[in-house]
């Protein structure tokens, strides 16, 4: 599908010239908290995009090492960015070294404007994904959240992230974990140093999980593999950090009732129509952006489902 | 509540039932409600009524393939649904006769831009009862080639026909059917218009069941769920703007 046509407008608004410092802290406030030594979490609204939280709806997270700073995920803009790294810098003095980019969702990399000085890395596949999609994406999101996203475009990471390696900063030994399942590349961070895994969007907490391009056969592998990893502390893309696996398990049993869901469904008959519109069951109508969220994945799953629920070919 | 404020309430429910409201007062607040009026329902009476339900998501997620499930509750007498989108270059989006069918329909469609999509049901006397709901859409559903224009695998399997039925009650079934076809608009630069034209559902006996027409905003590879006032096997065949025609029978259900 081809969507946002939105990017011309956002050159433009790229060139309306804003003291940085001040339209940053105008949108966003940056508080970030301490979850493990030396490492931060800002934690976005559990909400959809709106022009409230100016599009400030996932986690993202910094470690302050003694060979400078390693940021995972840079937010929705340029201009979260900024306030993302002047937020940094009322921390510590050590400047930025780093960026890794978990996958390629808008609310996850078009801070990147911010750290266009700083090697920006991420999987292979995140890589490709900015580069195909990166200016639709934000496109749309100028479209949902407005004038916070001025000056945003797509920058491609640069530095290609190899699976199973290590990276040291400082004291700081960080293990690259690579997954796919919520997106075709999705990178996860171990802190082998302070045990604090950054799962990005494979682990949602208390907020419905996303499908827009998921594989749910391969994300709930993934997430049956993390639970058996050892970690002290893990980190959501989406929603409170926790010291236990509470958001690796409930977005496993959240995508498995989605697909028995939609599977029973697509053997009653069921319209996608129908499907979308009926009562979710407790447990997962609490969970937040409730029951739009929900109503997306009817659309991005529901069809396959459906397909396989009739016979081939009828003669 | 008390006997006495429910028993008020109830009456003041019933009274409202057939909650029919001036044509001109379009309760989705359209601009082109009075060119939709003149254009598809010149010199017929047509009210508002709130048993006619659209039941649609108020964002298009998939522009080219946004669900919509059409129903009347205690709407007696339906001959025809015809499905409108105010806002699209093409208007028509379904036409619906359900001969011996309930005056339902589930299927997916193209949002241009945001629009209201509405259901309007003529009913014997010539009344059309007319229900709908907003869909909001970032857009470009129908000046959008289809995926099988791109490519000549689907032209082996054009017509291809999946269907089953669900036994639903007493003599009644659902009827769900899914036809290759890429629906294309004729909007798309260079891709000609090329969309199924009509389909008729038959029993054992070839009486007509439901009739169809879909317009060219009807999504690519359609399904649709018909809900028949019939037992049993039935036979679907239709044809497209091109001539070509496809037929398929659909056994009844297993159970
Ligand atoms: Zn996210």
């Amino acid at each position: 599908m081809i969507r946002g046509a939105l990017s011309g407008c956002l050159l433009l608004a790229g060139l309306l010239v804003m003291p940085g410092a001040m339209a940053a802290s105008r949108y966003y406030d940056i508080e970030p908290v301490e979850v493990a030594a030396d490492t931060y979490v800002v934690f976005g609204a559990q909400e959809n995009f709106n022009d409230a939280n100016h599009g400030a709806i996932a986690n993202t997270g910094f470690i302050v090492t003694d060979e400078g700073v390693v940021v995972i995920d840079t937010g929705p803009s340029r201009l979260y960015g900024q306030a993302l790294r002047e937020a940094i810098g009322r921390i510590t003095e050590q400047p930025v070294v780093q960026v890794y980019i978990s996958h390629a969702h808008p609310d996850h990399f078009l801070g990147n404007n911010a750290f266009d000085d700083v090697s920006i890395a991420a999987l292979p596949g995140t890589i490709d994904a900015v580069r195909a999609v990166g200016s639709d994406l934000a496109g749309n999101l100028y479209n949902l959240v407005g004038a916070a996203m001025r000056g945003t475009s797509a920058v491609v990471p640069d530095q290609a992230v190899e699976s199973g390696t290590t990276a040291t900063f400082g004291d700081h030994r960080l293990r690259l974990l690579a997954a796919a399942g919520h997106t075709a590349a999705d990178l996860m961070i171990l802190d082998t140093t302070t045990g604090v895994l950054f799962a990005g969007d494979i682990a949602f907490h208390d907020r419905a999980p996303t499908t827009p391009n998921a594989d749910i056969d391969a994300w709930r592998a993934v997430l049956a593999q993390t639970r058996a990893r050892e970690f002290a502390v893990l980190v959501p893309g989406h929603g409170p950090s926790t010291p236990d696996d509470a958001p690796l398990s409930q977005t496993g049993d959240y995508l498995a009732w989605l697909v028995d869901r939609f599977t029973q469904d697509a053997n009653d008959g069921m319209s996608a129509a129908e499907v979308m519109f009926q009562p979710l069951p407790e447990r997962w109508a609490r969970l937040a952006v409730q029951p739009g969220e929900y109503r997306r994945s009817v659309s991005h799953l529901y069809p396959a489902i459906e397909q396989s629920a009739l016979p081939e070919r009828t003669e | 509540m008390n006997t006495i404020s429910k028993t008020l309430a109830l009456m003041l429910l019933v009274l409202a039932m057939p909650a029919a409201a001036a044509a001109s007062d379009d309760p989705l607040d359209s601009s082109q409600w009075r060119y939709m009026l003149r254009q598809y329902f010149p010199d017929a009476k047509v009210v508002f009524d709130d048993r006619v339900q659209v039941v649609a998501p108020d964002y298009a997620e998939d522009s080219l393939a946004t669900p919509v499930q059409v129903r009347a509750e205690g709407l007696e007498d339906v001959e025809r649904v015809l499905v409108l989108a105010d806002h699209s270059p093409i208007n028509p989006v379904l036409d619906y006769y359900p001969v011996r069918a309930a005056p339902a329909i589930g299927f997916h469609f193209k949002v241009q831009q945001a629009t209201p999509i509405r259901a309007a049901m003529r009913t014997a006397d010539g009344t059309w009862h007319v229900g709908g709901v907003w869909v909001d859409a970032e857009g470009g559903g129908c000046t959008a080639p289809s995926v099988g224009s791109a490519s000549p695998l689907w032209e082996s399997r054009l017509g291809e026909v999946e269907g089953r039925l669900w036994a639903r009650g007493d003599r009644s079934q659902r009827l769900k059917f899914r036809v290759v076809h890429p629906m294309d608009t004729g909007l798309a630069a260079g891709i000609p218009a090329f969309f199924i034209r009509s389909v008729t559902v038959s029993d054992a006996d070839g009486r007509t069941l439901a009739r169809l027409e879909p317009d060219e905003p009807v999504a690519e590879n359609p399904v649709f769920a018909l809900d028949l006032k019939h037992a049993g096997a039935v036979t679907v065949e239709g044809r497209d703007n091109n001539g070509n025609v496809f037929s398929a029978r659909i056994p009844a259900p297993a159970s």
